[in-house]
């Protein structure tokens, strides 16, 4: 048992640095320590969490989505402006709007073959832009309370929101490791002309990771939306997709495809969450969480680069 | 001499339609589509094509034409520069705000330091680390932003006495009726091209682009040759900030604020290929004023600005599509 929990810790070692960062915070920081701090952490990933999930597979696939920030902020818009056609309606057209998204981009990048990065740096402007035309620039607030109250409750003493969150991320560990889709996944992230020979639907995996990835951004913005009962057009823009990449990267997963899970992006989005907790206690402005945000990325990757160079070695 | 005319002359005549339609497409598809979209606007619009419209547009695209030659230069070394954005904000507020303490010249002087040092760190992350661009540029592009709201604290930046200094001349001026900037953009155009195309340095560029293991093997320092590519886009970038500022003489601190995507949309329609080792100046500066047409004819036809980001999406996508299709001769994949 102990054995086993040394070698997923030495496999995964941003567990090690997020509980280094907690204790030394607890020590450090007053007001760390204390559970509705915890809670305040918990409620602050929930959305974070949904956007890196998607990421995650995608990532694995070897692709990435620019757009996941912006497709955030459309959903929940569509949420709360929707709202007097009724809430069910409301959030399924989120849901399938984000879909629609995800499925427009994995279109173009699985079966037009155009550069991932191009297809979702286009989307990331463009969604951007039926955001300000949807909204009209005008910040939208919600009218059923319910959908609000629902944002802020508590389940079993933890937030809904991030219960929500963690649910989903249970399901998604179990596609990626136990169906034959998450292990077409990795195939494909790994080597995909040696996918493509052993008969794995290459196209469609590809394609369903974008609606993955589309998908869990819109439930994001649902969420994101219960919770401010409210959307404004700058919602998610500008770092929001580059912070979910820094999420998925510093858990470990590989930039380069192939690699990684999500028990890796939970400890990199509760690293994140830690992080700018403390930066809000220490009463750093907000700029400079934007300014960590940056730094943090090009240190991860520069680690990323190095552990890909440790395991091509040992390997 | 003259049989083998006579054979190349045929060889053309012989050529299907189909393929020829192909052929003139992919040679000449850029200036056809400036043109498309030159006469749908001149139709659609009276006021388009009048002289004050005309150069409205020109000193528009002069800023994003100047950072699309230092973004050319990085894609056909096979990379992106994502933090132009951020660094025309920085430079800017950079320029505007030492304009005041220090003077228009040696204010110039530093905010072209400021983009040196941005270009040489990522030029040293990417060319001497070999770190992925596209994830770098990007933690840049949020780490600049950052940088001038902190520098800023969150104020707007202007110069207090704009009359009493010659520095508006530069955003502002004109020579024979034709606006400073886009003289600048045409000076730093020519120069570029003739770099690219005539010295050892840009056939070096399109060396690494195309095959650095072959660039490698035959003695390029592809390190180098990178590390230089991203320090001229930092500059490049430092001068249209400075542009910017001069026409403002005021800086506002999200000014460059998705700059990179109008950038690297233009550059796309240009031609310059993204998979490296393939550009053209001159091309990515009419991808450019493409996009430039665009923004300018859609606000004159009334519909709102934030239209256009819609439209670039769908063409520029539509744009690299026809252009992937053409090239395998298949729609799909």
């Amino acid at each position: 048992m102990i054995q086993k929990l040394y070698t997923s810790l030495k496999k995964q070692p941003i567990w090690l640095i997020l509980l280094g960062m907690a204790v030394l915070s607890s020590i450090l920081v007053p007001d760390f320590f204390a559970f509705g701090n915890f809670k305040n952490v918990l409620v602050q990933s929930a959305v974070d969490g949904m956007l890196a999930l998607g990421m995650t597979f995608l990532m694995i696939n070897g692709y990435f989505d620019l757009s996941v920030g912006t497709v955030m902020g459309f959903t929940a818009a569509l949420a709360i402006g929707l709202q007097p056609y009724g809430l069910f309606v409301a959030i399924v057209v989120a849901l399938l709007a984000g879909a629609l998204i995800g499925a427009i981009n994995g279109f173009f990048v699985a079966k037009a073959k155009i550069n991932a990065f191009i297809v979702t740096l286009g989307s990331f402007i463009g969604v951007r832009g039926l955001i300000y035309i949807y909204t009209k620039e005008q910040a939208l607030v919600g009218e059923v309370m319910d959908f609000g109250m629902f944002g802020a409750s508590d389940f079993l003493g933890l937030p809904t929101l991030f219960i929500i969150m963690f649910v989903l991320m249970l399901i998604a560990e179990f596609v990626l490791r136990k169906t034959p889709h998450g292990r077409h996944t990795y195939a494909i992230g790994g080597n995909i002309e040696a996918a493509e020979n052993s008969g794995i639907p290459v196209d469609r995996t590809i394609w369903t990771n974008f609606i993955i990835c589309g998908l869990t951004a819109a439930v994001g913005g649902v969420l994101l939306a219960s919770r401010l009962n409210a959307a404004t057009p700058t919602l998610g823009w500008p770092d929001k997709n580059l912070m979910t990449i820094a999420v998925v990267v510093l858990g470990g997963t590989s930039l380069a495809g192939g690699y990684g899970n999500i028990t890796r992006t939970l400890g990199g989005l509760f690293t994140f969450g830690v992080l700018y907790n403390i930066l809000n206690l220490l009463g750093v402005q907000s700029y400079y969480n934007t300014l960590i945000t940056g730094i943090v990325l090009i240190l991860v990757v520069y680690i990323d680069s190095h552990i890909r160079k440790n395991r091509l070695s040992i390997g | 001499m003259q049989q083998a005319e006579a054979v190349a002359d045929q060889a053309v005549k012989r050529t299907p339609l189909k393929k020829r339609i192909t052929v003139a497409a992919e040679k000449h598809g850029l200036i056809i589509a400036f043109f498309i979209v030159v006469a749908f606007f001149s139709i659609a619009s009276e006021n388009f094509l009048s002289y004050k419209n005309v150069m409205l547009v020109l000193r528009q695209v002069s800023v994003l034409g100047t950072i699309a030659i230092g973004m050319t230069i990085v894609i056909t070394v096979g990379h992106f520069d994502l933090s132009v954005g951020s660094l025309v904000s920085l430079t800017a507020v950079v320029v505007i705000s030492m304009h005041d303490v220090v003077g228009p010249i040696p204010a110039i002087l530093i905010t072209v330091v400021v983009g040196l040092i941005s270009g040489a760190f990522i030029g040293y992350l990417v060319g001497y680390l070999k770190l992925n661009s596209l994830i770098i540029t990007l933690g840049m592009l949020v780490g600049l932003q950052a940088i001038v709201l902190i520098y800023t604290g969150g104020k707007y930046t202007r110069i207090v006495a704009p009359d009493e200094t010659w520095f508006g001349v530069i955003g502002r001026g004109f020579v024979f009726g034709i606006p400073i900037p886009v003289i600048i953009l045409g000076v730093l155009l020519f120069v570029f091209s003739i770099i690219l195309l005539k010295t050892v340095f840009g056939r070096q560029v399109f060396a690494v682009g195309g095959n650095p293991t072959a660039s490698q093997f035959s003695g390029i320092s592809d390190r180098k040759i990178i590390f230089l590519a991203f320090v001229i886009s930092g500059i490049l970038t430092s001068i249209a900030g400075i542009i910017m500022g001069s026409r403002l003489m005021a800086a506002q601190n999200y000014l460059g604020q998705g700059y990179e995507f109008q950038v690297i949309a233009g550059v796309i329609l240009g031609g310059v290929s993204l998979t490296g080792g393939e550009g053209n100046v001159f091309k990515a500066f009419i991808g450019i004023l493409i996009i430039g047409i665009l923004k300018n004819g859609f606000l004159l036809l009334g519909f709102p600005y934030y239209f256009q980001w819609v439209a670039q999406w769908v063409i520029v996508v539509g744009v690299v599509w026809l252009d992937v299709a053409t090239k395998r001769g298949k729609v799909l994949g």
